[in-house]
């Protein structure tokens, strides 16, 4: 009986740890793409206006400039507590592996300090140095921005594929640790995520813009805003297709039932179909529009290939279908909207040398950064929920991991109750930020000088 | 030996966080104390100016503690996270309201924008050395047993020690953000904020050193073993350091040799620092020795070099930070 209480206060532990991790990892990761991205595309307009003087540009980087201080001091805090939450609520995980994922959140450590200390002479040194310096102290901030989401998202591709260790009697004995960090699935996971990154935030800034211009303001500054942030994350959008697919194809190798989840397949057979939609009830995808033989032509380049089921693997050792199925069908239906979009703006470019004049493609641009923000989000969920019941696939089950002290629940619902708090507040400050001092229809060079970066 | 040294750069990242990340916190509580919107105003745009360019990247040595912490001892990484969950999670909430609310106040305009803002980034600035200060106490009185979990979760932290260095921990660092903030304020020309951080810096000073050997005392009553190295072995030395850069930081600043009582201060929380380390060595917890909790040696020595690459990186950077916003005060704020 003693074992039953225990093992039902673990289960309320793991449902709380789970929701608690999926809630802040789901909030930073947001702002941690706006952190990678953000810097870059600043960089980008900071140095057009510096090579054409022209003042929309610099005003748009110094507003910008001051937006970033607020996200990245967000950005980090929110950081911090996963930082903590790795062993408040996975102190199984940490006490054995700790060590052998240690080498990138040590490298990553590094990263953050150059991150940090860059953005703070870029933002409260950008009166004091000369155009030149400045942009070039802006430059540490980029490197070292996608170099964090390299070494951290290493540190998530070995919970996918975890090499490089030995263990005996459940005690790591031997760490390479350079081969966990660059485990199989490290290529394709981080460079999905530094793309991701660089779209959430170019649709994301892109989006306020194509809002503005919707409600009248299109001027330079408003079309310029909406025009550098959108023209990075649409040059990115197709690279991201392609690798998506490079991702997919290694689950498929590699990770079979997180395939097989993302798909609803249950039966392993040849020529398997592509399922579009559909719910897993009993056993079974139904409701499904299949594409014939899809599955088998995308996942290993021959219509015939044989995809294996979940069927072949127990029951207990399955991940929730519906869950990763329909993440799987929004990122990628995401994924293909937003090269929709981009396509359509290219080809206004291409024909016209402008953005093109339907109201529409401004009404779908001002979705595009929630759009950008949801794939993300159900990209991971993908990743995350796919990898279960495992925290190590194949080597620790999360429900082995998670923290047995009681009273875990609370400390998830106080956390909750932060993060709405939290979220309120940042969007009520940053909606204040643009709105407090209006950008004028013809900016003049006072305009520029005159606007308080921090 | 690979151990020994990660630990000892782990207790310099933890120095670097107490001295710098520390001292934020404090000024977070002169902020508070700083009295009404229009009398506190000057301290507080003080405050803002002091910390605003440095404050996330000294933050960033507790995120550096914690992953060294993780990567060269994962079992006490675990159990002090496990056990000590509670006061780990308000630190935590605490660091997330601090460093907003003090993002969002910076840009706020509105009045009861910025005392909403500004009281959150005070209190929480309060609160959060308080719990991390408890979670030092809990490993110095031995109550955090190795295993995931298996310590008391309330009296692990709710006990004599873990109070008096909580509290400990709040005075250290609002002592030293005014020796810092007085040194600042005559910088930048300001001598009546000058004047007043120079007498908060005293009686802080005072008040640290009267809890200081309160938590001595209690240390003999509820950590015997730590308050016998602390006081005969081989944490005495570095006690010795602490009160005698304790008080020459007082007559430093009395004689308002502002710069200089910077280096004292310092030596002063450094010398508890380390000697509470060198006295409680080589035990992380109880039964637990650093050989014992190590990782292994691989890792060890490849987080030492990519350490040691990273530092080359790091000090120039660090130098050029604070190089830039400790010069002269520019005029156009």
């Amino acid at each position: 009986m003693i074992v039953g209480v225990l093992a039902t206060a673990t289960d309320a532990n793991l449902g709380a740890a789970r929701m608690q991790m999926a809630l802040s990892l789901g909030w930073h990761i947001v702002l941690a793409c706006l952190g990678v991205g953000m810097p870059a595309i600043t960089l980008l307009t900071e140095w057009r206006g510096h090579r054409t003087g022209d003042v929309h540009y610099r005003l748009l980087a110094r507003r910008w400039g001051r937006a970033m201080g607020v996200l990245f001091a967000v950005g980090a805090v929110s950081g911090t507590i996963l930082s903590f939450e790795m062993g408040l609520l996975w102190p199984g995980l940490m006490g054995t592996y700790g060590q052998v994922i240690g080498l990138p959140f040590s490298l990553e450590g590094i990263a953050f300090f150059i991150e940090a200390i860059f953005l703070g002479i870029y933002l409260y040194a950008w009166d004091r140095l000369p155009p030149v310096p400045h942009l070039l102290s802006g430059l540490p901030i980029v490197v070292a921005g996608v170099a964090s989401a390299f070494f951290v998202v290493t540190a998530n591709a070995w919970m996918q594929q975890p090499t490089g260790f030995d263990t005996a009697n459940g005690k790591v004995v031997s760490v390479d640790p350079w081969a966990a960090m660059f485990n199989p699935a490290t290529p394709p996971q981080t460079v999905h995520m530094v793309l991701a990154a660089f779209m959430v935030a170019g649709f994301g800034m892109a989006s306020v813009y194509a809002v503005a211009m919707l409600r009248g303001r299109r001027d330079r500054y408003h079309r310029l805003g909406f025009l550098v942030p959108f023209a990075v994350a649409a040059a990115i959008t197709p690279v991201q297709i392609a690798v998506g697919d490079w991702a997919a194809h290694f689950v498929a190798d590699r990770q079979p039932v997180k395939l097989a989840a993302m798909e609803g397949v249950f039966e392993t057979e040849r020529a398997v179909p592509l399922h579009l939609g559909g719910v897993a009830i009993d056993g079974e995808l139904r409701y499904a529009v299949p594409v014939p033989n899809g599955l088998s032509l995308l996942a290993h380049w021959d219509p015939q290939a044989e995809i294996t089921g979940l069927n072949g693997t127990p029951p207990a050792d399955r991940p929730p279908v519906n869950a990763v199925h329909w993440a799987f069908q929004i990122m990628v239906g995401l994924g293909f909207a937003l090269l929709a979009l981009a396509a359509w703006a290219a080809l206004g470019w291409w024909r016209r040398r402008a953005l093109p004049r339907s109201a529409w493609f401004l009404r779908a641009a001002s979705v595009s950064g929630v759009a950008a923000v949801l794939a993300l989000e159900a990209g991971w969920t993908v990743t995350e929920v796919g990898r279960q019941p495992w925290i190590v696939y194949g080597e620790l089950r999360t429900a082995d991991a998670v923290n047995p002290a009681p009273g875990l629940v609370w400390g998830f619902v106080l956390v909750s109750v932060v993060y709405v708090v939290l979220t309120v507040a940042s969007v009520y400050v940053l909606r204040r930020l643009a709105r407090d001092v209006p950008v004028p229809v013809a900016p003049q060079e006072a305009d520029v000088t005159g606007y308080k970066v921090v | 030996m690979a151990a020994d040294i990660l630990l000892a750069v782990m207790w310099l990242g933890l120095s670097a966080y107490v001295l710098f990340g520390g001292a934020d916190f404090g000024a977070g509580v002169w902020d508070l104390l700083a009295g009404g919107a229009e009398r506190g105003r000057p301290g507080r745009s003080l405050i803002e100016h002091s910390i605003g360019p440095v404050w996330e990247t000294n933050h960033v040595w507790l995120i550096f503690v914690l992953v060294l912490m993780w990567t060269g001892f994962p079992e006490v990484f675990a159990a002090v996270a496990s056990t000590l969950y509670i006061p780990l999670t308000l630190a935590a909430l605490g660091i997330i309201a601090r460093g907003a609310a003090f993002a969002f106040r910076k840009v706020s305009v509105e009045l009861w924008q910025q005392r909403l803002f500004g009281a959150t980034f005070a209190f929480s600035s309060l609160a959060t050395p308080f719990f991390l200060g408890t979670v030092a106490g809990a490993l110095a009185s031995g109550r955090v047993p190795p295993g995931i979990a298996e310590g008391d979760l309330v009296t692990s932290w709710l006990n004599p020690t873990a109070l008096i260095t909580g509290a400990l921990a709040v005075g250290t660092a609002a002592y030293l953000a005014a020796v810092y903030l007085t040194r600042d304020a005559e910088r930048t020309g300001e001598h009546d904020l000058a004047r007043s951080f120079r007498s908060r810096a005293l009686i802080t000073g005072v008040a640290v050193g009267v809890l200081s050997a309160a938590g001595l005392l209690i240390l003999h009553a509820d950590a015997h073993p730590l308050f016998t190295e602390l006081t005969s072995g081989r944490g005495l030395p570095l006690l010795v350091l602490s009160i005698a850069a304790g008080v020459a930081s007082l007559v430093l600043l009395w004689w308002r040799a502002y710069l200089l009582v910077r280096v004292t201060a310092a030596l002063a929380v450094v010398g508890l620092l380390w000697g509470w380390g060198l006295g409680q060595y080589p035990h992380l917890l109880p039964d637990r020795n650093v050989d014992q909790a190590a990782s292994t040696n691989a890792v060890l020595t490849t987080t030492l070099g990519a350490l040691a690459v990273g530092a080359a990186l790091l000090l120039p950077s660090l130098w050029w930070l604070y190089a830039t916003f400790q010069r002269q005060h520019h005029p156009n704020p």
